[in-house]
C-alpha cells in the first residue's frame, strides 16, 4: 500500500520533471531561432489576430462583469461604513493590479492555449510536422516563434483593455445603482491608482503569455494516440497553464511586494 | 546514392530496425516490401533526417546525415521530396501554398515565377487549376497527387512514397503508379518507395528490398522477389496466411 504509494508518487515527480525540462527545452530553442532567419512578420501578424483582437470581445464581457460584480460585493460593506465612494479605489486597484492580468490570461489560455494544442496535435497525428521538417523548415521557427511573439504582445495588450472594461463596469454599477457622481467616481479611481501598479500587472502577463504559448506548443508537440491524444494534450494544456499562470502569479506578487514596497 | 549503413532504431524496448544495411544507386527506383508496422516508414524517416538513429549511418550522397550541420541537412532536405502516407498537406494552406511551400519559405522567386513553378509541379501530375482551393476539398487521391507535386515542386534528387497507394480505389492506385513511372522516367530522380502493395512494387521497382523483423531479409528483381523461395518473402507476395510469418497484426511504429 505504502509502496505503490511512494512509487506512484514517483512516477508523478518524474513525469513533472520531464515535463519542466521539455519546457525549458522548448523555451531556449525558441528564444534562439526568433534571431534566426527568415523572419515573417506576417505570420506573426496574423496569430496576434487570433490571440488578441478575436479574445476583444470575450475578455471585454468577462471584465466588465468582474468589475460589476466586484463593486457589488464591495458595496454592502462599504455602505455600512459609509464610504461607498471607496469602491471606485477598490475596483480599480484590484483589477489593476490582479483581477485583470489574472482573468485575462485564465480566459486566453483557455480559448487559445487550447486551440493551439488542438491545431499542434493534429498537425503531429496527420504528419504535417514531420513534412514542416522534409520541407527543411524548422517546426519550432514556423510554429512556436509566432504564436510565442504574439502571445507575449498581445497578452499585455489585452490585459490593458480589460482592466478599462473592468473599471467601466464598476463605474456603471457606482455611478447608475449606488449613486456616485461620475467625477468624484474617476477622481477617486485615479487617486487609488499608481503607475507601478499598472507596470506590475502588465508586466506579470508578458511572462504569463510565454507560460501558455510554450505550454500549449510543447502538449501539441507531444500529442500521441489519434483524436483521443488531440483531446487529453488539449486538457493538460489548460490545467497546465492554469497552475503555472497562480503560480508565477503568486511569485511576481511576492517579488514586487519586495522590490516596490 | 544512399547507403544506409548498420542502422539500428529502438522505441523504448522495441526493436524497429536491426542493423540494417542497404544501397540505393543514384537514378535507380527501390521499393521497400513489408508488413503494416515493420518500420518501412520509419526506415524513410531516417533517410531525410526527421528521425535519427540510434546507432549506424545514413549517408546520402557521400554525407553522413546525423554528421552535418543543421543548416547542411536542411540544403539536404531541399534535394529531398517527400510524399507522406496521408498526403500530410498543411491544411491551414492552399493547395497552391502547400505545393509551393519551400519555395516560398527558402526560394527568392518573384510571384510570376513562383507560381510558374506551382502551376508546373501541379501539371506534372495532371491537376490543374486547383490552385486556390484548400485541402479539405480534396478527394483522396488528389490529396496524394498534390502531396506528390509539392514533393517535385523544388526539383528533388531524391523523392520518397511512405504507402502512395494506399487507401485509393485500385484506379487511381494504378493513375499514381504510372506518374511515379513517369516522373522518375522525366526527372531521373532517385526514388525510394515504401509500400505493402505488391501490384504498385511490381510496376515500379528496379530493385525491391523486404524488411523484416528490423531486417532486410531479401533483395532482388521484381522478377527475382516474385519467383523467390525465401519462406517469407514467398508467403508475403503472395499473401498467403499460412506460412512463417505467424503474427497476425505486427505493433505499429
Amino acid at each position: 500500500m505504502i509502496k505503490n504509494f511512494l512509487i506512484s508518487i514517483g512516477k508523478q515527480i518524474i513525469s513533472l520533471l520531464y515535463f519542466l525540462g521539455g519546457l525549458t527545452n522548448l523555451a531556449i530553442q525558441t528564444f534562439y531561432l526568433i534571431f534566426v532567419p527568415p523572419f515573417k512578420k506576417e505570420r506573426i501578424f496574423e496569430e496576434a489576430k487570433k490571440t488578441g483582437y478575436d479574445s476583444v470581445s470575450i475578455v471585454a464581457l468577462i471584465s466588465l462583469f468582474i468589475g460589476m460584480i466586484l463593486a457589488l460585493q464591495t458595496a454592502v460593506l462599504m455602505q455600512r461604513l459609509g464610504s461607498e465612494m471607496y469602491i471606485a479605489s477598490i475596483v480599480a486597484i484590484s483589477i489593476v493590479r490582479e483581477l485583470g492580468p489574472i482573468i485575462t490570461s485564465l480566459v486566453v489560455a483557455g480559448r487559445v492555449g487550447a486551440a493551439i494544442t488542438a491545431e499542434i496535435g493534429s498537425m503531429q497525428v496527420t504528419e504535417q510536422i514531420d513534412a514542416l521538417e522534409s520541407l527543411s523548415s524548422n517546426p519550432i521557427k514556423y510554429l512556436v516563434v509566432p504564436r510565442f511573439l504574439a502571445l507575449s504582445i498581445m497578452l499585455p495588450i489585452l490585459t490593458l483593455f480589460g482592466d478599462i472594461i473592468g473599471i467601466l463596469g464598476g463605474y456603471i454599477i457606482g455611478v447608475y445603482k449606488l449613486g456616485i457622481t461620475s467625477s468624484l467616481y474617476w477622481s477617486i479611481t485615479w487617486e487609488g491608482l499608481f503607475y507601478k501598479d499598472l507596470f506590475t500587472g502588465l508586466a506579470k502577463t508578458v511572462f504569463f503569455g510565454m507560460i501558455i504559448a510554450f505550454v500549449s506548443c510543447y502538449e501539441g508537440f507531444n500529442v500521441k494516440g489519434g483524436a483521443e491524444g488531440v483531446g487529453r494534450s488539449t486538457r493538460q494544456t489548460v490545467v497546465a497553464s492554469f497552475i503555472l499562470i497562480i503560480s508565477a502569479d503568486c511569485f511576481f506578487t511576492a517579488l514586487f511586494y519586495f522590490i516596490f514596497p | 546514392m544512399i547507403e544506409i549503413k548498420e542502422v539500428s532504431k529502438n522505441f523504448e524496448s522495441r526493436r524497429v530496425l536491426d542493423k540494417v544495411n542497404l544501397t540505393i544507386p543514384s537514378g535507380k527506383t527501390y521499393v521497400i516490401i513489408g508488413r503494416s508496422g515493420c518500420g518501412k516508414s520509419v526506415l524513410l524517416k531516417h533517410i531525410v533526417g526527421i528521425l535519427k538513429p540510434d546507432s549506424g549511418e545514413v549517408i546520402i550522397n557521400g554525407q553522413d546525415i546525423g554528421k552535418i550541420s543543421n543548416k547542411e541537412l536542411d540544403t539536404l532536405r531541399l534535394k529531398t521530396g517527400m510524399v507522406f502516407q496521408g498526403g500530410a498537406l498543411f491544411d491551414s494552406l492552399t493547395v497552391g501554398e502547400n505545393v509551393g511551400f519551400s519555395l516560398i519559405e527558402h526560394g527568392h522567386l518573384n510571384r510570376d515565377d513562383l507560381f510558374d513553378r506551382v502551376e508546373k509541379a501541379l501539371a506534372m501530375v495532371d491537376l490543374r487549376g486547383i490552385e486556390r482551393l484548400m485541402p479539405s476539398e480534396l478527394s483522396g487521391g488528389m490529396k496524394k497527387r498534390v502531396a506528390l507535386a509539392r514533393a517535385i515542386c523544388a526539383n528533388p534528387e531524391i523523392i520518397l512514397y511512405d504507402e502512395p497507394t494506399t487507401g485509393v480505389d485500385p484506379i487511381t492506385a494504378d493513375s499514381i503508379n504510372e506518374l511515379i513511372k513517369n516522373l522518375h522516367d522525366k526527372l531521373k530522380v532517385t526514388s525510394v518507395v515504401v509500400t505493402h502493395d505488391m501490384i504498385s512494387a511490381y510496376k515500379i521497382a528496379d530493385r525491391i528490398g523486404m524488411l523484416y523483423q528490423g531486417k532486410i531479409i531479401a533483395e532482388g528483381t521484381p522478377q527475382q522477389i516474385q519467383e523467390s523461395n525465401h519462406p517469407i518473402v514467398h508467403q508475403f507476395v503472395n499473401g498467403l496466411s499460412r506460412g512463417p510469418i505467424t503474427e497476425t497484426v505486427e505493433r505499429g511504429s
